[in-house]
């Protein structure tokens, strides 16, 4: 339960149809999409940087944890909070304030939704490219806490590498700005770059400035069919050694064709082991040739199938195969468990193949599909949890997945952050003295430790309310 | 015992949730609020909490749970398919049951029999004489989407003098080859739009049928579903079912978007035997194109003055996958130009009686259709349902945009010699 006290100084900084405290309240602020819910004490919508510092510096005088939150649509509990505390949403701050076409940026506040943002910028010829599958509804904040990716990643790089400069709230309420809108600057430290992908322990990030790119003048889209999950595999190492690098480079794997086949708009016949998804932009003659020329290298690989989208209708077909994956995954079992490892992206098939043995060996279905070109994999394990043990053995498969993707020089998360969910795992890729250095410079930042605590390196402290 | 499903017959659905947060990118109410609690997910959030036995959820709940417009959109988009829309008049009706209140703590029972109270709150708009309210029936939903005092800002149809009703009698004879059409006019076109009825039966008669337009029916009972009055839903559905019931009929025609979606999305769902009544049902633009009415007006020479018209899709047409049928009519016909306008999906924020408890929210979700509407340089708004067009009228009244709302069959019944 919240202090009358306190509750009474914030309904006087961001006024009191912005303060939720009721049970429903609390309830409705509890998840995200890890499935896992810790109840808040209280739920604050704030309206300005201004009214975000207040909050901080009340927050830091009855020590009370702080949890900024955006869509709630984490992977990894980033916006849980596991302590309690005030859920501080941001999604009344949803103005685009500026797109400045002369020197390609866009400033805007942390509540725009990522696609809202790509829709107004492209109206003016401009692009902004990273597109997380839940651009339609997450936000920008959340993007750069997470330093969110998407299938364009592979050529065009990952959120932090479009984040030119913040203001941000420091955990102890003060409001700081980091770089600007210049492409070059190093006076100090560069902070922003800290900022992007600290999950929220940092600092709350109340305005964004994002560089932009010139947009391309069209697309290509193209999916191939393989018989063997090798020569989808080997099919990308040959487009990157054939020095194309498309937008978008997806593969779906033996076990994901078989949850869509039923309900896929492109015939997949039962030999189809394997699918690459692949997207080139640009200038309409270069995209024709890189089109030729993929196909050129594809051809002596094992390929059953290629298609090849005329128009934004037949483009649209073959992305509605890639869209239609997670959904149908719940046929196999009902619990999900779904990471983000990725490897170099040499090494992608020898993951691959240990993602098969580990199947086998575990006798648990696991689903992959994902961002070949950038290594990315989502490994998806399908159990039922009402199973005997399921519990642990789901445990001790996520160990080994891991394990692995360190083993072949990759990581335990591309996309989605540590948060809550990947914890045991850190000291598997980050050694003790790293990890102290992460610690020293979250203490001093946040000498009271009320910013998302119980994240990334914290072990949580038991709140009660745990749901 | 009520023949609605509880919310206990959800309980798997509500499991299916997986909180991934797809809803908000769709859902009309949370677009205009930005708030977790008016969410679908949120709902669902709170429909597992009450199923789990959690007691003092105590007035947010409701007002969250009425923070829907029902309109589905949500369901169609969910990776689950979780029906939102259902749960929440489930919640609603054990509201309504538990507290005899409605969701805004009025009760809304009284609201439909109790004649001084709908008196008091229809005194206050000039728009509405409470003589022409005597005209519409004790059950009819119009009476809860008639405005109480807050909504004294609202811009409404005048009640024509005479309905429907007054107008046609129960048969009405065609040419004797073709079979008898069940129109199902509904309570807008009934008392407030009867000149769409009439241009429906004008079209259905030019093609020879006969049309059989029983006295008997009601209100097809969405507002009172979105009020959560379980127990008239039931009432209406069996009246609507009986009186249509005795009679060869080859089709029951709907030109409200809304009916057609209370009739088809819900009867079904509760025990009774409605699936030969429901089957039945067709919305008049599936039921032209079926006829051959798009290739004949496609056929025909252009107006040299033509309108320019864009379309809004009703939810409930939406929901069901009517978008192409609308689109193909306003594109074959000779006196229209037709012009797609951005946000076309988007819903009008009527939704039942939402917009009666939640008048600004329902005017923000309305006004964002108004820069599509203004960028498409149409002078006319087609749809397919009368209570999109009310609202849509009021929505455009207060934003001083010089474009009308229309009905599809409005501008079908311009063009002669097909």
């Amino acid at each position: 339960m919240i202090d009358k006290t306190v509750l009474k100084r914030l309904t006087e900084i961001v006024g009191k149809e912005n303060v939720f405290d009721q049970k429903s309240d609390r309830i409705t602020h509890s998840y995200d999409a890890t499935g896992r819910s810790y109840l808040p004490d209280v739920v604050v919508y704030a309206g300005s940087a201004a009214e975000v510092s207040e909050v901080m510096k009340v927050a830091n005088r009855y020590l009370i944890p702080v949890l900024p939150r955006g869509a709630g649509s984490g992977f990894t509990g980033g916006t849980l909070p596991v302590q309690g505390g005030i859920v501080l949403v941001l999604t009344r701050m949803d103005r685009i304030l500026a797109i400045d076409t002369e020197n390609l940026v866009a400033v805007v506040e942390p509540g725009v939704v990522t696609a809202e943002l790509q829709r107004q910028v492209e109206k003016q010829g401009l692009f902004y490219p990273p597109d997380p599958a839940s651009k339609e509804f997450c936000t920008m904040g959340g993007n750069v806490a997470e330093c969110a990716g998407g299938p364009r990643c592979v050529k065009y790089g990952v959120t932090k590498d479009y984040i030119m400069g913040l203001e941000v709230v420091t955990p102890t309420g003060e409001i700081i700005r980091t770089g600007g809108k210049t492409l070059k600057n190093v006076v100090g430290y560069d902070l922003t770059k800290l900022f992007v992908g600290s999950e929220g322990t940092l600092g709350i990030v109340t305005r964004i400035v994002v560089k932009l790119l010139p947009k391309p003048e069209a697309k290509k889209t193209m999916l191939v069919q393989f018989s063997t999950i090798d020569g989808a595999a080997r099919g990308v190492s040959e487009i990157i050694r054939a020095k194309i690098i498309p937008t978008t480079l997806e593969f779906l794997d033996a076990s994901t064709i078989d949850c869509i086949r039923d309900i896929s708009p492109v015939p997949l016949p039962e030999e189809c082991r394997a699918i690459l998804l692949i997207e080139v932009d640009g200038d309409r003659e270069i995209i024709e040739k890189q089109a030729v020329r993929i196909m050129e290298v594809l051809q002596p690989l094992s390929v059953l199938d290629t298609r090849i989208a005329e128009n934004a209708e037949e483009s649209e077909e073959i992305w509605q195969v890639r869209r239609s994956v997670s959904s149908s995954m719940r046929k196999i079992n009902p619990d999900k468990f779904n990471e983000d490892i990725v490897v170099p992206r040499s090494r992608v098939p020898d993951m691959i193949r240990a993602l098969e043995n580990l199947s086998r060996e575990y006798g648990v279905p696991i689903v992959n599909f994902g961002h070949a070109g950038d290594g990315n994999i989502h490994v998806n394990v399908m159990v039922d949890l009402r199973e005997e043990g399921m519990e642990e053995k789901v445990h001790n498969v996520m160990e080994d997945i891991f394990r692995t993707a360190v083993e072949l020089e990759g990581s335990i998360s591309g996309e989605h952050g540590i948060g809550i969910s990947k914890m045991d795992y850190m000291g598997m890729e980050v050694s003790e003295i790293t990890m102290r250095y992460m610690e020293k410079i979250k203490e001093s930042f946040d000498p009271n430790n009320i910013l998302n605590p119980g994240k990334i390196f914290q072990k949580p402290i038991a709140a009660e309310g745990a749901l | 015992m009520s023949r609605n499903k509880s919310l206990k017959d959800f309980e798997e659905q509500i499991r299916k949730c997986v909180h991934c947060g797809a809803c908000q990118a769709h859902c009309p109410a949370y677009l205009a609020e930005k708030r977790e609690g008016s969410v679908a997910r949120g709902k669902i959030a709170l429909a597992a909490a009450l199923l789990d036995g959690r007691d003092n959820l105590e007035k947010r709940l409701q007002q969250d749970i009425s923070m829907c417009l029902m309109c589905g959109s949500c369901v169609t988009k969910c990776p689950n398919q979780v029906p939102t829309d259902e749960i929440v008049g489930a919640i609603r009706r054990e509201i309504t049951d538990e507290k005899g209140l409605s969701l805004v703590g009025r009760s809304v029972s009284a609201f439909i029999g109790n004649r001084p109270l709908l008196k008091a709150a229809v005194k206050s708009t000039a728009a509405l004489s409470s003589l022409a309210l005597k005209k519409v029936p004790e059950s009819s939903g119009l009476r809860l989407r008639f405005p109480a005092p807050i909504m004294k800002n609202r811009t409404l149809p005048e009640i024509p003098a005479k309905n429907l009703y007054d107008l046609f009698p129960e048969f009405i004879q065609g040419n004797g080859e073709k079979p008898l059409i069940g129109f199902f006019a509904g309570c807008s076109i009934g008392f407030l739009y009867p000149q769409i009825g009439a241009a429906m039966i004008r079209i259905l008669r030019k093609m020879g049928y006969s049309v059989f337009l029983p006295r008997g029916q009601q209100c097809c009972g969405i507002p009172a579903l979105s009020a959560g009055n379980g127990r008239l839903v039931e009432r209406l559905a069996d009246k609507n079912r009986d009186c249509f019931a005795g009679q060869d009929l080859a089709h029951i025609i709907t030109c409200c978007a809304s009916c057609n979606g209370g009739i088809k999305e819900y009867y079904s769902t509760m025990e009774g035997n409605f699936t030969e009544f429901t089957g039945k049902v067709i919305d008049f633009t599936v039921f032209l194109k079926k006829e051959g009415l798009i290739e004949k007006l496609a056929g025909m020479e252009k107006w040299p003055n033509r309108k320019r018209v864009t379309y809004h899709d009703p939810c409930h047409m939406k929901k069901q996958g009517i978008i192409r049928e609308p689109r193909e009519i306003l594109r074959a016909l000779p006196n229209v130009e037709f012009v797609e306008m951005e946000g076309a999906s988007e819903c009008c924020g009527l939704g039942g009686t939402f917009s009666v408890y939640h008048y600004e929210t329902s005017k923000k979700i309305g006004s964002r259709k108004i820069p599509g509407l203004m960028q498409s340089g149409a002078e006319l708004l087609a749809t397919g349902c009368p209570g999109c067009i009310m609202q849509l009228q009021d929505v455009i009244n207060h934003s001083a945009v010089g474009v009308r709302a229309v009905h599809l069959l409005d501008l079908i019944n311009e063009v002669s010699g097909w």
